[in-house]
């Protein structure tokens, strides 16, 4: 197979509420990840869009949307794995391009949350997993993410003040990132506070503080073959591995509840691909939906031990100083989480650091960054592994 | 030529439900006998709950029923404060995973237990519930 390389990253400003139609939001992402990459649309050879359908009102949106960002007549194709969908377009558009398909395709995630009413918005999140034997329970996304930390807690005493420390360190840094929804500071005592936000009960034990924000925004990136990588771009960032699982979507299908099967079985195949181990990972994004993601992702990808992520947070190791900085950009939970964009623009924070260009986030000279994106209630898991060589 | 009139049954299960119809629709006439149950292929032996018209396994479609019975154990449960659409008037509810060995079953936790009383490893049942709007469904109960 072909090597295959990231030439350009863009995404939209994450906002609630944006004043324009998906082809233009989607169009945002897309302009900074041309220019970023500084090639023209006749330089590439296929879409993939991604998006999740059950917020669109466009059917079909992929024809549309490169009709507007100007990819016509070149195929394009629409991929969707919720949450994850623009990782799954990375991975597709990886597949098109070490087969020798094509020479360059631009993966496109967007999803304009406000496209449908909060009442609408509500109606869907109960139909989140297995609409036939668990939604007539009246399930939601935050609730099932709780089984989750419940499920840590009674295994491994972790407790919501391990979660209120990611929240933390989230705001740290969704305070510098001018593209995140969220920009005000968050402090541990808003968590023991009554009237504050914060702490106000979602669904047990996660708080209003532990889960991330809908928003609107668009994803870009433009990924290339080592021929066209190597003329078009100074710093390509390569592909190094790339593995995706999937999973039974019924909890009672499931055996672990401490951790995300889908998490473990992507890392360990991307590990593989890579030829390396968690230790060289210098810096990651993972799924922060809630709180507890992330700390189920330290561990599920090998940074902790089983039932040690809270160490990591307690000691600020995942701090952009420690020695596994992870959501420096401040996370879905600061960004806000637009489900077909999120993947994308994760891979974008991983670029931009691998290139030394991630501004006030920047770590120390990274090698090796990490991707971890997550699709429902860890229904489908993708890990992607980024390098400068 | 009449209109063939399709088994709708499973409307009835839950509080709202968004499937209408399946082929292990005798699920709610199990429901409403007081049972709850699960399926077993009668080809391999694998079993099924939630219960299946289809073995993955085997890829037979000879399946019977099975009574989900004794105690299980408590593996995870969340109180939700808030609710989706049409479960409003439910709240505050608990959601469980409840182990029984050969298989697992997701449900609500019985509004009766206190929340003071719910503890992971705590013994339960699975319990046909009927709602007060004629729809129904199961809870645990303290075994
Ligand atoms: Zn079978």
């Amino acid at each position: 197979m072909r090597k295959v390389a990231i030439i350009g990253v863009g995404q939209s400003a994450f906002v609630r509420g944006y004043p324009g139609s998906i082809r233009e939001l989607a169009f945002e992402g897309f302009r900074e990840a041309m220019q970023d990459a500084k090639i023209a649309t006749t330089d590439i050879d296929a879409s993939v869009v991604c998006s999740s359908p059950e917020y669109d009102k466009q059917r079909s949106p992929a024809g549309v949307l490169a009709e507007y960002l100007g990819l016509t007549p070149q195929p394009t194709f629409y991929v969707e794995t919720l949450c994850s969908s623009s990782s799954t377009g990375l991975k597709l558009a990886y597949s098109l391009v070490a087969s020798g398909l094509h020479d360059v395709v631009a993966v496109v995630g967007f999803q304009k949350m406000s496209e449908i009413t909060s009442a609408e918005s509500q109606e869907r999140m109960g139909r989140g997993a297995d609409i036939q034997w668990e939604s007539p329970f009246g399930t939601m996304m935050p609730a099932y993410y709780a089984t989750y930390a419940r499920g840590h807690f009674l295994k491994y005493g972790t407790t919501p003040d391990d979660l209120a420390l990611i929240r933390v360190k989230a705001a740290t840094y969704g305070q510098i990132n001018e593209k995140a929804v969220y920009r005000k500071p968050v402090t541990f005592d808003m968590f023991s506070d009554p009237d504050n936000t914060m702490s106000g009960p979602v669904a047990s034990p996660l708080r209003v503080g532990d889960c991330c924000a809908n928003a609107d925004g668009s994803s870009c990136l433009i990924v290339a073959c080592e021929e066209k990588a190597k003329i078009f771009s100074k710093k390509p960032v390569w592909i190094k591995g790339i593995g995706a699982a999937s999973t039974a979507v019924n909890l009672s299908g499931r055996d672990l509840f401490s951790g995300l099967s889908v998490g473990i079985e992507a890392g360990k195949q991307a590990y593989k691909m890579a030829g390396i181990t968690p230790k060289h990972i210098n810096v990651a994004e993972v799924h922060d939906c809630f709180t507890i993601a992330e700390l189920m992702a330290y561990e599920n990808l090998g940074f902790a031990k089983p039932g040690e992520g809270k160490e990591l947070i307690r000691s600020k190791e995942t701090y952009r100083e420690g020695s596994i900085p992870v959501n420096v950009d401040g996370g879905l939970l600061s960004k806000g989480h637009p489900i077909g964009a999120t993947g994308g623009s994760q891979v974008r924070t991983i670029v931009l650091q691998l290139r030394g260009e991630a501004g006030a986030m920047q770590v120390k000279e990274p090698v090796f960054g990490l991707v971890h994106n997550i699709g429902g209630v860890g229904l489908y898991g993708n890990v992607t592994i980024l390098g400068r060589e | 030529m009449a209109k063939k009139d399709i088994d709708i049954r499973f409307s009835k299960f839950g509080t709202i439900s968004f499937t209408s119809t399946t082929k292990v629709n005798d699920f709610i006439d199990k429901l409403e006998a007081g049972k709850v149950s699960g399926t077993i292929c009668k080809d391999c032996g694998a079993k099924y709950f939630p219960p299946r018209a289809d073995c993955c396994k085997c890829f037979s479609s000879n399946m019977e029923w099975f009574d989900v019975s004794g105690k299980g154990k408590l593996l995870t449960y969340s109180k939700l404060e808030y609710a989706p659409i049409g479960f409003e008037n439910d709240l505050p509810y608990c959601i469980a995973v409840v182990d029984f060995g050969e298989y697992k079953v997701f449900g609500r936790i019985s509004g009766d237990i206190a929340d003071s009383e719910i503890t992971g490893g705590m013994e339960l049942k699975a319990v046909v519930n009927k709602l007060p709007s004629g729809q129904i469904n199961y809870v645990f109960e303290k075994a």
